[in-house]
């Protein structure tokens, strides 16, 4: 049908609608793009090995991100640095993450130097096991199901989780899972303790 | 720093430059048909004349209407013929095939992410429960049930809505109900699988994102075959001007497929880029899909049960084109403090606070329309719904801004306070104002009451209680927790500790709202079935009679014919 003077037309809501999220998109999506595509690995930064690339595939699946960041703040904005997360983060930091695990949540503190902080590995899967038997008030769910709990003679590969004896059962032991071990490797992975310059930091 | 300043100033100036752009060329008729296109809901005579199919009893329509004759409408005669009647009739029952699957998958998913979620709040207290299993675990819970209410509960309902109002915003039978309703299906298909996805751990691991693209594409192609209905419908209208909720849903369908691939396309995201990616994804599934089925919805029933146009046409028209424009770039603070450039969160943060142009308008506007007839909340089961509904929006968007200014976002960032915060967006805004819909809705498409009126109002109770106890004691928390993290000289553990009190209260709260869900689904499912008790009254649409007067109107009267 023909429309009134002045009538917004289909067309013209559809193509304002559109002008407005290409904006949108150009501001948030494609320009961050293509500022960011160039930036550098800082020197001391690795790839990630197999075993670490399965363990964050666990981290994701497991939720991780729910409740811990990797991304300290500035001391200006927040005593990040005091509390020993590290110097605050940059975009060349997080060159080989995909997906980013940045996080919006600190239900539990930054993750992105846990391995400067707690470097055992035997924290790790002890702590995982049981949150609870390593730092008391804690409200991180317990992870059994990436353990398991073993009687009889010991196999010669299996890594034993040495718990605290009041968490330790009588004449049983907890083995790690290939999951936990590989989860545990990738949390030893996160210490960007390196240097990075300034000039790769975001303006 | 100065930089950043300078951002700041320029995309301020900017967008007040687009403000006054837009506004002038409104002045000047380019963009709409004013105050005349306000009235394009009502039959010629109908304006004066409330409708709420859920009212319950003819009594209750009475008394609604009677509210409205003593307030004073401006209506003129109050009169829908028997021609107009029939016609509506026919429009309501047109999308009942898509509509009914939609509404209905919106329920099962409403419970489940439910008790999905009432799941997660208690882990959050009691973190030694149910850890046996790794798909029960918190962080394989939680993104369950954000994404079972995201993309099952509020978009079906969003959907279901939006195909029903579509044929009475344009007054045509709705074209193609099949392909609606394929879509539909292909949608709680996708959801379906996403929701699997999460709980068997093949997360994408982004928030909001957590489906794999696999599933994306019958989401996508659900989506899209709703919009091509829609589409057709639309270019057989009938109606003379385009009412502003035609507005609202035709462009939310055109941006949620652009939103998902973009988002979606493998491969090309990385780094930091992709976490920017992530909030302009994640802020603009709120704003330009849920935010405008909601407003749609608003701007529709709010008038429609109180039989009076909204308040400024016009006023709703630069409430739609400033929350496309600015919502859309308002995701960057969420990276408030972040590794990202800080021109992007400055651009954030401006846009954040001219959010407060298009809150103000629809707040200004839904008020000034329900104004002097608060009394016809009593009545009207809908409206309850609606009203509370439009004032959690203009909360949730006015706290929203506030949360994005750099003082504010430092304490509240990282804490359960966001999380509040987003509940009394998408549960306060758009599940109340969904609900309110459904009530209305439900009785037109089955010819049939709901059964219990008893059971509309327990549920209304539950649900604005238990929300109440859910949000105020989860901010305060929140805001202790953000608080204690700030101070440097406290332990990392202090800012959990103080939270526990709060988590509980979540519980308490979440419980009360699960249940007040539990008693909508029950009354939903008998009044799918036919059960109850069928009472001659408000929900059905009946031939009414001539009348002289407006105030002479009542609902037994159009049932008498």
């Amino acid at each position: 049908m023909r429309l009134r003077d002045g009538e917004v037309g289909v067309f013209k809501l559809a193509a304002g609608a559109l002008m407005i999220i290409a904006f949108a998109a150009g501001a948030l999506v494609v320009l961050p793009y293509f500022t960011l595509r160039n930036v550098p690995p800082p020197e001391g930064l690795t790839q990630y090995t197999d075993a670490q690339l399965r363990g964050r595939q666990s981290y994701i699946a497991n939720g991780c991100i729910y409740c811990h960041s990797q991304q300290p703040r500035d001391p200006s904005v927040a005593p990040d640095m005091a509390r020993g997360w590290g110097r605050p983060s940059v975009p060349g930091d997080y060159v080989y993450d995909r997906p980013h695990l940045l996080g919006t949540m600190r239900t539990g503190p930054d993750l992105f130097n846990i391995a400067v902080r707690q470097p055992s590995r035997d924290w790790h899967l002890g702590h995982l096991y049981q949150p609870r038997a390593y730092s008391p008030g804690s409200i991180m769910p317990a992870f059994p199901f990436l353990f398991e709990r073993k009687r009889g003679a010991v196999a010669p590969d299996e890594v034993v989780v040495t718990l605290p004896p009041a968490f330790a059962r009588e004449g049983e032991r907890i083995v790690a899972t290939q999951e936990a071990l590989d989860l545990t490797a990738y949390l030893l992975s996160l210490d960007r303790s390196y240097p990075v310059r300034k000039t790769s930091a975001a303006p | 720093m100065q930089y950043s300043v300078g951002v700041l100033l320029v995309t301020f100036l900017g967008s007040l430059a687009a403000l006054g752009l837009f506004l002038w060329s409104m002045s000047r008729g380019l963009f709409g048909a004013g105050e005349t296109a306000g009235r394009v809901i009502f039959a010629p005579k109908e304006i004066g004349l409330v409708e709420d199919p859920a009212a319950g009893t003819a009594t209750a329509e009475d008394q609604l209407q009677g509210v409205m004759n003593r307030t004073g409408h401006t209506g003129e005669f109050a009169v829908l013929t028997p021609e107009e009647t029939d016609e509506r009739a026919l429009l309501d029952a047109s999308s009942r095939l898509p509509v009914l699957i939609a509404l209905s998958g919106a329920v099962l998913w409403l419970v489940i992410a439910s008790v999905f979620g009432l799941m997660a709040s208690i882990k959050l207290h009691a973190p030694d429960w149910l850890v046996e299993q790794s798909w029960l675990t918190f962080g394989r819970i939680r993104p369950a049930h954000l994404n079972a209410v995201a993309y099952g509960w509020c978009s079906l309902a969003g959907l279901g809505i939006a195909i029903w109002l579509f044929p009475r915003l344009l007054r045509t039978p709705l074209v193609g109900s099949r392909t609606a309703a394929t879509g539909v299906v292909l949608w709680l298909c996708g959801v379906t699988g996403g929701i699997i996805a999460i709980l068997i751990g093949k997360s994408a691991g982004l928030e909001w994102l957590e489906f794999p693209w696999q599933v994306d594409i019958p989401l996508f192609l659900g989506g899209t075959l709703v919009g091509v209905a829609l589409l057709r419908t639309l270019q057989r209208r009938r109606v003379p001007h385009l009412y502003v909720s035609v507005w609202y849903i035709s462009a939310g369908l055109l941006w949620l497929p652009i939103l998902l691939i973009v988002a979606k396309w493998p491969g090309i995201h990385f780094g930091v880029q992709q976490a920017a990616m992530n909030w302009w994804f994640g802020h603009n599934v709120l704003g330009l899909w849920f935010t405008p089925l909601g407003l749609a919805a608003i701007y529709y029933f709010l008038p429609k049960v109180l039989g009076k146009p909204i308040h400024s046409y016009h006023l709703s028209l630069v409430g739609f084109w400033t929350l496309a424009f600015f919502y859309s770039q308002v995701g960057g603070h969420h990276l408030i403090g972040g590794p990202v450039p800080g021109w992007l969160v400055t651009l954030s943060i401006v846009q954040s606070m001219m959010m407060i142009v298009p809150v103000v308008a629809v707040g200004v506007n839904q008020h000034r329309t329900a104004y002097g007839h608060l009394s016809a909340l009593r009545y009207s089961p809908t409206l309850r719904f609606i009203v509370l509904g439009g004032m959690m929006y203009t909360l949730a968007s006015i706290q929203g801004s506030m949360q994005s200014l750099r003082v504010v976002n430092t304490t509240t960032h990282f804490t359960h306070f966001t999380v509040a915060h987003a509940h009394l967006g998408l549960y306060g805004f758009f599940s109340l104002v969904m609900f309110g819909s459904m009530y209305f809705v439900m009785p037109r498409l089955l010819d049939w009451e709901w059964p219990y009126s008893r059971l509309i109002s327990l549920h209304f109770w539950l649900v604005t209680g238990g929300f109440a106890v859910y949000f105020v004691g989860l901010s305060i928390g929140g805001w202790l927790q953000g608080m204690r993290m700030l101070d440097a000289a406290r332990p990392f553990i202090d800012s959990v500790r103080v939270t526990e009190p709060f988590l509980i209260s979540r519980t308490v709260g979440g419980t009360m709202m699960t249940l007040g869900h539990l008693v909508f689904a029950a009354h939903f499912v008998v009044m799918l079935l036919r059960r109850g008790t069928q009472r001659e009254g408000a929900a059905l649409l009946r031939r009414p009679v001539r009348l002289d007067t407006p105030a002479g109107v009542t609902a037994a009267s159009r049932a008498s014919a």
